[in-house]
């Protein structure tokens, strides 16, 4: 059978849809696990293979101040970061959303320091959830590689101009080998189409002031536009992923259901876990238990509606955090909690914090998320996999 | 190439009246001498600082060009950012026009928090020029101390105290620190000798690559003196050798203007008790117990004064 399915790891598969996408501007600096992405990119750029200009700065934080001006002044910008770096950057992030430069940033999830450790979990992009950026999560190297093409359309809609985060977990995607079937470089070119920048820095003849200095009396305002434009990009993005759905035949949701329709207990989790704990129900609906896993990829705006009806009615629902909230509840555990608050009857849920800094979570500990709940096991705060 | 007041007076507005620096600011006359040192179209950068604020209180805006301001420590950055996009699209053809990039940062956002950012981008060699208005000290947030600030200051981080008397140790030399970089350009400007500042801004704007201009910024606030002395005090600072007028082209080092004049012997080099005497900030230190500051700092200007003039002769 024909095909054009490539082996690639997620990282690679990031710089190829850079590749495709052509853009005019990339800034970035250097940190694992991401490296690869700048590396190949570099490639593409010495090969003549690209038209952007590559700007390899010397810090995170002018990495995506270089990307902020970038698309300031008019150019269609990417960049890539990881972890500390994505720290390093956090002063600038809320800069990118309150000038609305539609940007996007590939983030190859790593924990953050101390103590200092290179393996994936969700701290970077936690620590960043506030900062009026859309984020979006993958479950393999497919998904990174299409949400890295969806978000600009996502981002750089005339109503949303919003930068995004396209998440990926660290070494779990960004270096595992997958097959995956990219798009040809004129549908992608095509599905991206010509970036129209809304009021450019290099349009001298109309001149505008960008990041002027607001008092008490337009702050909140202009912050509440930021709101308004991600409850925007809820529509934008089911939009997008229908046109996507179109050209590629793989079809997105802002809220992803495995086996719930009659399922009585859910877990809910982000990213590359999704793949595992679809693993993890299939061994258990094998057991005849009724399990069922939802992953909300659209993280933010986070998709409150259809988180609340994919979970009334459970008899138990756990929420998977790679990522820990020292002295609260973690953060999706109290989205998910807060997205229920809309049922007239709210489900029983139970918070699992797992995977910090690459612990693996494997099929038979996941398992453990649904039977401790069916056994009346589950407690409302859990750490799974630590050792004793 | 030396400009005349004819036809500096027939440029364009770029930075229009109506802004909210104080009475006898430095910054907003330096910053309307530089952008008469270009016809072309420009893209303005700024650091967080009091030239930003003032400049920009939403809902108004004193330009009449493009300008993005980001973030503090950022403006070599952020002006990197615009003529990265401008390279990209000037090379798709999207862009027609031969435009000039300028960030401008206040000394904190130059030497201090901003030292990094700059640094990158020299390196990395963006077709920019980027001006520090150095009114040595961090005059937006209060008159606080940054590596500009002359030894004996007194700012509110470095009070002139019964037994610390104001800023101990002396400002870093950012021009020779930047000049090192080996970009194309750097010169220190002040903005008394508008004739001699638009000449190197001239330079700056056409060398094909990054180049930096440090402009002396007198601030009546921080410096406690007359809004009315402020170009008096700027000429001041480079009779006594304080603020040296040179440029360094290609790595040769050269002084200008008065500065010139005293190395020929012209011009007589005014003592630093003269610097010292006219400022509020420094009054403290005409009291008997810091005699020795003053003579070790008199020493320090002179031995700079020796080592750049050797720089120029090399």
């Amino acid at each position: 059978m024909l095909h054009n399915d490539i082996a690639v790891n997620g990282d690679n598969a990031i710089a190829l849809a850079w590749k495709q996408i052509d853009p005019d501007v990339c800034a970035a600096y250097p940190i694992t696990p991401q490296t690869i992405i700048v590396e190949r990119f570099s490639d593409y750029v010495a090969d003549g293979e690209v038209n952007t200009e590559f700007v390899c700065t010397e810090s995170e934080h002018s990495a995506m101040t270089v990307c902020i001006a970038s698309a300031a002044a008019g150019a269609r910008t990417v960049t890539a970061t990881a972890s500390v770096g994505l720290a390093y950057m956090w002063e600038m992030l809320g800069v990118a959303s309150g000038l609305r430069t539609p940007l996007t940033m590939a983030v190859a999830n790593r924990a953050l320091s101390a103590p200092i450790n290179i393996h994936c979990d969700h701290g970077d992009a936690m620590a960043s959830r506030d900062t009026g950026w859309l984020m979006i999560f993958a479950e393999n190297v497919q998904e990174a590689y299409d949400n890295a093409i969806m978000a600009l359309r996502i981002a750089e809609h005339k109503d949303v101009q919003l930068p995004m985060m396209t998440c990926l977990d660290g070494f779990i995607l960004t270096h595992a080998i997958e097959r995956m079937t990219p798009l040809d470089t004129n549908k992608v070119k095509k599905f991206v189409g010509e970036h129209r920048p809304v009021h450019p820095l290099l349009d001298h003849k109309n001149p505008v002031t960008q990041g002027a200095m607001d008092g008490h009396d337009f702050y909140f305002e202009h912050r509440l536009q930021i709101a308004d434009a991600m409850e925007a990009a809820l529509d934008v993005t089911k939009d997008v992923f229908k046109e996507f759905g179109k050209l590629t035949g793989r079809r997105y949701n802002l809220v992803e259901r495995y086996m719930c329709d009659d399922a009585d207990y859910v877990a809910i989790c982000l990213g590359s876990t999704f793949g595992t704990m679809k693993a993890t129900v299939d061994k258990l609906r094998g057991e005849g238990k009724k399990v069922g896993v939802i992953m909300p990829r659209l993280f933010r705006p986070l998709p409150s509606a259809e988180i609340a009806k994919a979970i009334d009615k459970r008899k138990g629902v756990a929420v998977l955090d790679k990522f820990m909230s020292p002295g609260t509840y973690p953060p999706l555990f109290e989205d998910i909690v807060s997205s229920s608050l809309s049922l007239k009857e709210i489900p029983k849920m139970y918070s699992y914090v797992y995977g910090l800094g690459g612990r693996d979570a494997k099929v038979d500990e996941l398992s453990t998320v649904f039977t401790d709940m069916i056994d009346g096991k589950a407690k409302k705060v859990n750490y799974l996999g630590v050792k004793k | 190439m030396s400009p005349s007041l004819k036809e500096l007076s027939r440029t364009p507005t770029r930075l229009t009246s109506g802004h909210r620096l104080c009475a006898g600011c430095g910054e907003g006359i330096i910053v309307r001498q530089v952008l008469m040192a270009t016809d072309k179209p420009v893209v303005i950068s700024n650091a967080t600082g009091c030239f930003e604020v003032s400049t920009t209180i939403y809902p108004y805006t004193a330009w009449n060009v493009p300008w993005i301001h980001t973030a503090f420590g950022n403006a070599a950055a952020t002006a990197a950012g615009t003529e990265a996009a401008y390279r990209a699209l000037y090379r798709q053809g999207k862009i027609k026009d031969d435009m000039r990039f300028v960030a401008f940062g206040g000394d904190g956002g130059t030497y201090d928090i901003g030292f990094q950012a700059l640094s990158g981008a020299l390196e990395r060699g963006h077709r920019m020029m980027y001006v520090c208005l150095n009114n040595e000290a961090y005059m937006n947030t209060g008159i606080q101390r940054s590596g500009a600030t002359g030894i004996g200051a007194s700012t509110t981080t470095s009070p002139a105290g019964s037994v610390i008397p104001g800023k101990i140790g002396y400002a870093k030399d950012l021009t020779m620190i930047v000049a090192e970089h080996n970009i194309p350009y750097a010169a220190q400007v002040s903005p008394h000798n508008w004739r001699d500042l638009i000449q190197k801004c001239r330079k700056g704007f056409e060398v094909n690559g990054p180049s930096f201009i440090n402009a002396i910024s007198p601030c009546p606030r921080g410096w406690r003196t007359d809004p009315a002395d402020t170009i008096d005090l700027a000429q001041l600072a480079v009779e006594t050798c304080v603020w040296p007028l040179y440029e360094v082209e290609n790595g040769k080092y050269r002084l200008t203007a008065e500065s010139a004049r005293i190395a020929d012997g012209k011009l007589e080099k005014r003592p630093l008790t003269e610097w010292f005497g006219a400022q509020g900030r420094f009054k403290h230190l005409m009291k008997e117990k810091w005699m020795e500051l003053v003579e070790n700092a008199q020493a320090d200007i002179d031995a700079k004064w020796e080592k750049l003039q050797k720089l120029c002769k090399l």
